[in-house]
């Protein structure tokens, strides 16, 4: 953001709507965000942990781990857990919907279900109260972002992967995410990273692209970009237990043969992680808007059913859509 | 003292001569009216280094399955454990092939010798296995070749001409594969070592170690343990088959201890204080395969290779194997066509 100019008010000329940005950003900052992030991966791959070092809280602390005779007969389930985070005047309220039992049973044919269920869900509410009456306190419940967690212990995507990805890339944006990263030698978790690449552009999935930064970004931000578009899919630790090492406490996993550092950019992606979700939670909400959203209304829309029409434009748009049927 | 042992293992291994029996705890016998130490020496004892010479020249099968979903080290553990390239990767299988639709059985068979002693080695390894979205019998491809092997022996057992050594290509042990996600089996993991725990040993193995702490280690393995115990899984050593005291203590400290085996494996080398290890190289430390404070490796190579490789080959034979060939003898004429004669001697033996 430019420094704003207190030119004199007096001077002829001077408009004054330069310090909209200012307004917009106190107005932001009192108004508070929101943003929805769902997890999705199978049990044991670290997702937990992640979360809880992505946003230094504990989301989790009655966990129980469910043996495998009880995951057998489980179905995927989804828990939504929202926690208010603010840093320094600017008030997060996040919530985390995460999906145990995800990829557990022997036969996951009917893994995804629940999952897409629950995203057509919260479009469908967004919907109809979008077309309401009273639009005032309107909740953004839909998923601005989905991390994708693949296994670090296989060989790239495997055919679950591929086809859940496949199922929701045209509803939610899709950020791949390797995490228990320590597993993996740097050479090994080059090959991972480019396997998974080459597997995500031959199956066609449409996983999130960062914007390219604006031209007139300064080039440390160009810089930034081009790095973190760079090392998709991120490979992370994730870690909130506090090691000493070289003199000084870090997040990190003891090892006999050494300490993994969960913010030390040589030892994984956790910092550029956190950098994308913190400075495209913006973009991430907007494309959920302009694409996702739209797509599943249009489509919402064209399949007909009970909508409260309220407005002009809704009704304009049902008389484009019957015309266009007639015209078909 | 080893003459017992000896002539009850005649019997049972029909398929190639026994090397040295294991030491057993010296029975003290009925004073003889002969005192032998006044005589002199007999040499009963050098029976043991004829065994051994007949052994290193015969040398000896060993066939050794590998399952778990894709990555998680198998190839590269196996190889580690034998010092040699006698994987699947290895063998021109191209490493970054495709996951294949359905569970496939692959053996692949080497001689690899050491000190004179010859091992023909067949690794088995099963690929496709627990990667499909719908896992649902995938373990029956598996049961159906360990049967196979069985009633293979079984047929040239039972052959009027028999071969003066019948050629064994029954599975002696399965290393089964556990993910280590740190927080407990997976179903298929549980049906899987269910239904061939009956049929083959089964040894579980938890892969690439290298991603736990101690404590998430040490944690991991009391569950899994736990876990294996509530649902009546019986791997390898099995309780039922220790034959007296001495294997007992020995084997429960192993079950209860130290498995499943946490490891690492890794067929690259590195230098660490001044020697060649086999290891993987980290940014934050070189892991050391054969150390014990970094995985359990070596306690995973001694014990299938250096301790109970031929128990393995034993438990196999007299009891995987009979009970096999007790069911299809059960079974209306189940075997192949042969002599009265030889069917009667047969049924003696039961």
């Amino acid at each position: 953001q430019q420094p704003t100019q207190f030119t004199n008010p007096e001077t002829p000329g001077y408009v004054g709507f330069a310090n909209l940005p200012n307004q917009v950003h106190r107005k932001s900052v009192k108004k508070g965000f929101e943003f929805t992030l769902m997890v999705v991966g199978e049990s044991g791959l670290g997702k937990s942990t992640l979360i809880n070092s992505l946003f230094l809280t504990d989301l989790y602390p009655e966990r129980i781990i469910p043996g495998a005779a009880d995951k057998i007969e489980r179905t995927v389930q989804i828990e939504a857990s929202t926690v208010e985070i603010e840093e320094r005047g600017v008030k997060l309220r996040l919530t985390v919907v995460d999906t145990p039992g995800y990829g557990d049973a022997i036969n996951c044919r009917d893994c995804f279900k629940t999952i897409i269920a629950y995203i057509d869900e919260q479009f469908e509410r967004y919907l109809h109260d979008e077309s309401g009456l009273n639009r005032r306190h309107i909740i953004d419940n839909r998923v601005h972002c989905c991390f994708y967690f693949i296994s670090p212990f296989g060989h790239g995507l495997k055919p679950l992967d591929v086809e859940f990805m496949k199922a929701i890339h045209n509803k939610v944006n899709i950020v791949p995410v390797i995490a228990k990263a320590d597993t993996l030698s740097l050479k090994e978790r080059e090959r991972l990273k480019k396997r998974i690449l080459d597997e995500i552009e031959e199956h066609g999935i449409k996983i999130y692209h960062l914007p390219d930064a604006e031209s007139d970004e300064d080039e440390d931000f160009k810089e930034q970009t081009r790095l973190l578009k760079a090392s998709i899919p991120f490979c992370v630790v994730g870690s909130n237990q506090l090691i000493e090492a070289k003199g000084k406490k870090v997040r990190g996993r003891l090892y006999p043969w050494g300490v993994v550092e969960v913010e030390n950019p040589e030892h994984n992606d956790f910092l550029k992680l956190r950098t994308m979700l913190i400075t495209h939670m913006q973009d991430l909400q907007e494309v959920t808007q302009d694409l996702h959203y739209e797509n599943f209304r249009s489509e919402r829309l064209k399949r007909g059913g009970r909508l409260k029409i309220e407005d002009e434009e809704v009704n304009k748009d049902q008389i484009l859509l019957e015309k266009e049927a007639e015209v078909r | 003292s080893c003459a017992g042992p000896v002539e009850s293992k005649t019997e049972a291994a029909m398929s190639e001569l026994v090397p040295e029996p294991r030491q057993k705890p010296v029975v003290p016998t009925k004073p003889m009216g002969i005192n032998t130490s006044l005589l002199g020496y007999i040499g009963i004892d050098t029976i043991i280094e004829q065994m051994r010479k007949k052994t290193m020249k015969t040398g000896f099968d060993f066939n050794i399955m590998v399952v778990g979903q894709s990555g998680l080290g198998k190839s590269t553990l196996v190889n580690t454990l034998f010092k040699s390239q006698v994987s699947r990767k290895s063998s021109g299988w191209n490493r970054e092939e495709k996951i294949p639709k359905t569970v496939e059985i692959k053996a692949i068979g080497h001689v690899i010798e050491e000190g004179g002693v010859k091992m023909k080695l067949t690794v088995i390894d099963t690929p496709g296995f627990g990667d499909q979205i719908n896992n649902e019998n995938c373990w029956e491809p598996i049961e159906k070749y360990i049967n196979e092997q069985y009633e293979k022996f079984l047929k040239e057992e039972v052959n009027i001409a028999r071969k003066k050594r019948i050629p064994d290509t029954r599975v002696h042990c399965c290393l089964y594969f556990i993910s280590p996600t740190g927080h407990s089996l997976r179903p298929l993991d549980l049906e899987f070592m269910k239904h061939l725990s009956k049929v083959v040993n089964i040894i579980p193995v938890i892969a690439k170690a290298d991603t736990m702490t101690l404590e998430e280690k040490t944690e991991f393995k009391q569950r899994v343990r736990k876990e294996l115990e509530v649902n009546g899984i019986e791997f390898y050593p099995q309780k039922e088959f220790d034959e007296d005291l001495e294997d007992k203590t020995e084997n429960d400290k192993i079950r209860q201890e130290s498995m499943p085996f946490a490891v690492v494996g890794s067929d690259k080398e590195y230098q660490v204080n001044g020697k060649r290890v086999l290891g993987r190289k980290t940014p934050w430390g070189i892991i050391e395969v054969e150390n014990l404070t970094h995985c359990e490796f070596a306690l995973l190579r001694d014990f299938v290779i250096r301790t109970h490789l031929q128990d393995l080959k034993e438990v196999t034979h007299n009891i995987h194997y009979e009970t096999y060939r007790a069911k299809r003898l059960n079974d209306n004429g189940g075997l192949p066509p042969m002599t009265v004669e030889t069917e009667e001697n047969h049924e003696s033996n039961l």
